[in-house]
């Protein structure tokens, strides 16, 4: 079992992509679903492909969420509010965290097991990490 | 006259009409600093805000809001989706079971709608979005209240105009334009524009 992550954001092939990369960087143990685009493929935002994505990254250890940015982080703000108010809702995080980055970090972490707070505070680490 | 499921019905169907006249205003307001969907976005949330409503005809003002909110979110896709859709489920759980709400609870839930698209958004008056013409009407719309809901509504409608305005001159601290810095001066927010429209339908729908 582990923590799995959902990466949200306005594009469907850059939602889809940044898992593949951050799969491919973390190993097969990991769940990471892409919710990226609306409902019916547009560049924007879709609660419910949000919503679809958590439940199929969820393995019982918690979801880790990334996001973009703009109205994916409204939306994805949204969402959590909602899961509060319902029963057997999946435990969720939404990592403040930079996307690609964050995405792989969380990715290679959740991969060894680790918490979901663990998890997340990876993701949101991978801000101090610099490049040059 | 109260705030009642009849005029909470009125009022969202009149915004989707409004929205749709002014969608390519919207759009072209937003191409000057945003990513030019806010029209559109607005327009297919509204739809599906519409249609919620006919689908399930909810028995109480606070219902009509809640259920409006709930195809905001669900089908906008751009920001203004989950601010306006948290917003209008807020206002809707303030009326709570009210059939027939007066001007005083319909100023008390137009707050919470402020208070929750703050929450959710973050954003402050003078940051150039939606808040700088929400916040004046809201503030107007309350100041009137005791004279009843049409001058209410007329009162917070002229605000939010205002408001509008007053968003030209500001340097955007909110959202895609806060990239451009200066150059986000000199236009109009469309957030503010779309929210001038959703005010001055409720004053149309409650004259």
């Amino acid at each position: 079992m582990s923590v799995g992550i959902v990466l949200v954001s306005h594009s469907p092939a850059l939602a889809g992509a940044t898992a593949e990369m951050a799969g491919s960087l973390a190993g097969s143990d990991v769940t990471i679903a892409p919710a990226g685009g609306t409902d019916d493929g547009e560049f924007g935002t879709s609660i419910e492909l949000i919503r679809a994505a958590i439940a199929t990254a969820d393995n019982g250890d918690g979801v880790c969420v990334l996001m973009d940015m703009g109205s994916s982080v409204l939306t994805a703000k949204t969402l959590l509010g909602e899961l509060e108010d319902e029963d057997d809702a999946p435990r969720v995080q939404l990592a403040d965290a930079p996307f690609t980055e964050g995405a792989v970090a969380a990715a290679v972490l959740a991969a060894t097991g680790q918490d979901l707070d663990a998890v997340t505070r990876a993701a949101q680490d991978a801000w101090t990490m610099r490049k040059l | 006259m109260a705030f009642d499921t009849a005029t909470a019905t009125a009022w969202i169907i009149r915004c989707a009409d409004e929205v749709r006249a002014a969608e390519a205003r919207l759009t072209a307001l937003d191409a000057a600093i945003g990513d030019g969907d806010h029209g559109a976005n607005l327009a297919r949330g509204l739809a599906a805000a519409v249609s919620s409503l006919t689908d399930k005809a909810p028995d109480t003002p606070g219902g009509v809001l809640v259920a409006a909110g709930r195809g905001l979110v669900a089908k906008t896709g751009g920001a203004s989706g989950p601010l306006y859709g948290s917003g209008l489920r807020k206002a809707g759980k303030a009326l709570g079971d009210e059939t027939d709400a007066d001007a005083a609870q319909l100023g008390e839930a137009l707050h919470a709608m402020q208070t929750g698209i703050q929450e959710l958004g973050g954003a402050a008056e003078g940051d150039k979005t939606m808040i700088d013409a929400l916040a004046p009407a809201v503030a107007a719309f309350r100041e009137a209240a005791p004279d009843g809901l049409a001058q209410a509504a007329r009162a917070a409608a002229e605000a939010a105009e205002a408001g509008v305005a007053a968003t030209v001159p500001l340097q955007a601290r909110k959202g895609r334009a806060s990239y451009l810095g200066e150059r986000s001066i000199g236009h109009e927010d469309p957030g503010a524009a779309s929210t001038a429209i959703i005010l001055r339908a409720l004053a149309e729908v409650t004259a």
